[in-house]
Order: structure tokens, then sequence, then C-alpha cells
């Protein structure tokens, strides 16, 4: 369970989180939406500690991730990230990819990280392109190749940061229907994304993001169809 | 009657002139192994977030690349001698060379270090690796790729710039011609077969790089 209590965070003066409070539950698939700059983005690098926050707290399984105590190291073995693009180690082939910080963070051996990681790569539909450098792969699979990279570690938590904005159109289905999967599987997920139909089909509860605040929540249905806030109705009519 | 002080060219000369050009290789060796090594880490000092840390670097460095090298050479070897160190002109010479050849290096590994995606480092950081993982395994590989090409220049450079050492009398490819030029009055022919020696030096250096640059960074 994830756990954030009137989360504050600033890049000098500017606040871009202004106390936010969320929980989420064990399989459960939040979907975070709202326009750019309004802190979604920046909330999913907190929970996993990659920035620092200026107040509140923030609980992962009930360990407090900004406690100076937590080795951050540690917890973020639970907490798979993927961002909108620079994901995958240009410098490794796809399994290398995967397998590299199994290898070096969880000391597996060479020929159980390659059993492992070739597993990964067929979940995610890549294991005809193990040996293949991400600069032969497209920007779905290389997108597919970092969520598979995130599960080698067998993390808890899922955080999806836009992953399929930086994509041409046609290959954002093929990332989608790998996020569908997860859902189906039980992974506990937050997505951020601008992606409404897959925000309805997938989300067990949206929740909208407004100038660092959370403006308004609810399970895709009530909040889609009938949203409750005005600038909720405004963000809405705008994307769509 | 032609006896005078000055004689022909002979295959001594030759073989003085290629004792020239191992001492030049010699000093671009360890001008660039030390060099490199140095730069490296005063490279990624610049990138800390630590003013305290940098700003005596960049200082140090900016010195070291602003001051012409030849100058650098007699200040070295005199200063080190006032010291009362008592080395020899090779020992100076590869000293001078390595913190020079290191302040050059510095900044071509500060800007590879940085020419590494925040994002891609993150995501390192985020699948549980420390600081020095992500370092090791992610920033290392990728920023050599992006700065390989760059330290290669530097070192034919460097290799060029040991010529200058000829001021405080260490006989390398350059000081070696010289000589043989005083008795034999034969400058372009010795400067000639100078620059053979140096091109041959240099060539394979620049064909790497050339191969490494069409292999491109990924």
């Amino acid at each position: 369970m994830i756990v954030i209590e009137d989360l504050h965070k600033s890049f000098g003066s500017l606040e871009v989180l202004r106390g936010v409070t969320m929980t989420v539950q064990k399989s459960e698939v939040v979907v975070v939406i709202g326009a750019s700059g309004s802190g979604k983005s920046t909330l999913l690098q907190c929970i996993n500690g990659l920035e620092p926050i200026q107040g509140g707290r923030i609980e992962v399984d009930g360990v407090e991730v900004h406690a100076p105590k937590t080795d951050l190291n540690k917890l973020r073995r639970k907490i798979g990230i993927v961002f909108q693009q620079y994901n995958v180690f240009p410098h490794l082939t796809a399994l290398e990819n995967v397998t590299l910080a199994p290898r070096k963070v969880l000391g597996t051996s060479r020929e159980e990280a390659r059993e492992m990681g070739l597993a990964q790569l067929k979940h995610v539909g890549l294991l005809d392109k193990a040996d293949v450098y991400p600069r032969a792969l497209s920007g779905g699979q290389q997108q597919r190749l970092a969520i598979a990279r995130a599960l080698a570690m067998k993390p808890g938590y899922m955080l999806f940061d836009e992953i399929t904005s930086a994509l041409d159109p046609e290959l954002v289905g093929e990332v989608l229907d790998t996020l569908r999967m997860l859902s189906h599987e039980g992974m506990t997920m937050i997505c951020v994304t601008h992606e409404m139909g897959f925000a309805r089909e997938v989300a067990h509860r949206i929740v909208f993001f407004d100038e660092g605040v959370i403006c308004e929540e609810g399970p895709p249905a009530e909040l889609l169809d009938n949203p409750q806030q005005p600038r909720t109705r405004q963000f809405l009519r705008q994307v769509r | 009657m032609q006896q005078t002080i000055f004689t022909t060219l002979s295959i001594n000369d030759l073989w003085f002139m290629m004792e020239g050009a191992a001492k030049t290789l010699w000093l671009t060796f360890w001008g660039a192994l030390l060099g490199t090594c140095l730069g490296a880490v005063l490279g990624w000092i610049k990138t800390l977030d630590n003013w305290l840390l940098t700003s005596p670097v960049n200082m140090v460095t900016d010195v070291l690349r602003s001051v012409p090298l030849l100058i650098q050479f007699v200040l070295w070897s005199s200063g080190l001698g006032i010291l009362g160190f008592n080395l020899d002109v090779f020992h100076i010479s590869v000293i001078a060379l390595s913190l020079y050849m290191a302040a050059y290096v510095s900044e071509v590994v500060r800007g590879g270090i940085l020419a590494v995606p925040t994002v891609t480092r993150k995501a390192a950081r985020s699948l549980g690796m420390t600081y020095w993982q992500d370092l090791r395994y992610v920033v290392l590989p990728i920023g050599t790729g992006i700065v390989l090409p760059a330290w290669i220049g530097l070192v034919l450079g460097l290799m060029k710039d040991t010529s200058l050492v000829a001021v405080i009398g260490y006989i390398e490819l350059l000081r070696a011609s010289q000589i043989i030029i005083n008795r034999t009055q034969e400058p372009i022919l010795v400067l000639l077969g100078a620059g053979i020696f140096y091109f041959a030096l240099g060539y394979p250096i620049s064909k790497l790089s050339g191969r490494i640059k069409t292999q491109g960074a990924y």
C-alpha cells in the first residue's frame, strides 16, 4: 500500500505539489490525469525517492520513503518506474537491459538472470529482440523493454509516467496493451497519462491533478462522465 | 676543399630520429595515461553539486588550459628545481604533460557525463542501483562512447605538443631533428623525415577515431 499525506514539493521557489493526500491499495490501478505542469510526474518521482520532498510524508508498505534511515536502493526494488523516453540503456542489448539490475543489485547468477530476462522479454512480446540493441527497436518496443526491465526486479508497484506521450500514434496501442496485461495480472499501478480511453477502461480510480493538488477523484465513469468540479469539466473538454 | 664541420646524412641519423620518435611516443603514452586518469576524476568532480569541490578544480584546470604549454614546461622545470625536487627532464615533462592533458580531459569527461540523459540515470537508480553502480554500468559506458572521438583528438594534440619539451632539453623527435639539421644543414629533408615520423605515430590514432565516429554513438 502507498500512503501519501500532505505532500509538498518545490523546485526552488516554485511549489509543484501543494499538499497531496492519496492512498493506493494493493492491486489497485490509479490513473492520474491533469494539465502539463500540474505535478503528476513529480509525484511519481517522489514516491520512489528520486526527488526529495519539502513537506508531508510518503509510505510504501509501511516504510517512510524520505526518512533519513530508509535504504532507498532497497526500497526502489519494490517500485518500478517507466518514463516518457530515454528509459533504456543504449549500450546494452534488450536482454542485457533486463538483466543488468538483477545481476548487479540482487546478485542473481548469469544463467538465472538470462532465463528470467528471456521470460520477461517474452512477457512483453520482445523475445525475438533479445540480442538487439535499443537503436534497432521502435519507440513502442523500447517502452515495452523498459517495462520488462522494471518487472525483472519483481516490483510490488509500477509507476508509469506518460509512457506513450513521446510515441508515434500507431505505436501507442502495443504499449497500452502491455499495461492492460499488467492490470489483469493484478499489478498495483499508478499511471500518469493523457489516454482517456485507456483510463476509462483500465483505471479503478481516476485522480485529477490541478495546480499541485488533487482537484477531484473517483471511479472512471463518475469522474469522466459526471465531473463535479468546474476545473475538471474544463480539462476534460480540452482533452476530448 | 668541401671538408667542413658539416657532414652528410647517414643511417645513424635515422636511428637517432627513431630514438627521438620512440621518446615522443613514450611521453605521449605517459601523458595520455596519467592525464586521462586524473582528468577523469577532475571531470567527475566538476559534475558534482558541491562548489567547495568544483570551484578549486575549475580554477586549476582553467589555469592549466590558458597558460601556454611552453611556459608551463619552463615553470615546472625551474619550479620543481627550486623546491628541491631533483627530477630528470623526462619526469618533469611527464608531470607537465599529464597535468595539461588532465585539464583538457576533465572538460571532455564533464561533457560526457552531462550528455547522459538524466532520465536514463534515474531509470538506473529506480532499479535499485547505487550511485556508483549507475556511474560504473550506465554513465561510464554511455559517456565513453560519446567522448571517445574528442579524447582521441586530445591525444593527437598531446603527441604534437610533446615537441615543446625540447625547451627544457629533452631530446625527443623534434629536438633530435634540430640537432641533425645543425650538423647537416639539411633542414627540408630532415623536417620532412620528422613529419613522416609524426604522421606514422598519429595516423593510426586518427584512423581509430574515424572508425569510432562511423560506428556512431547509439
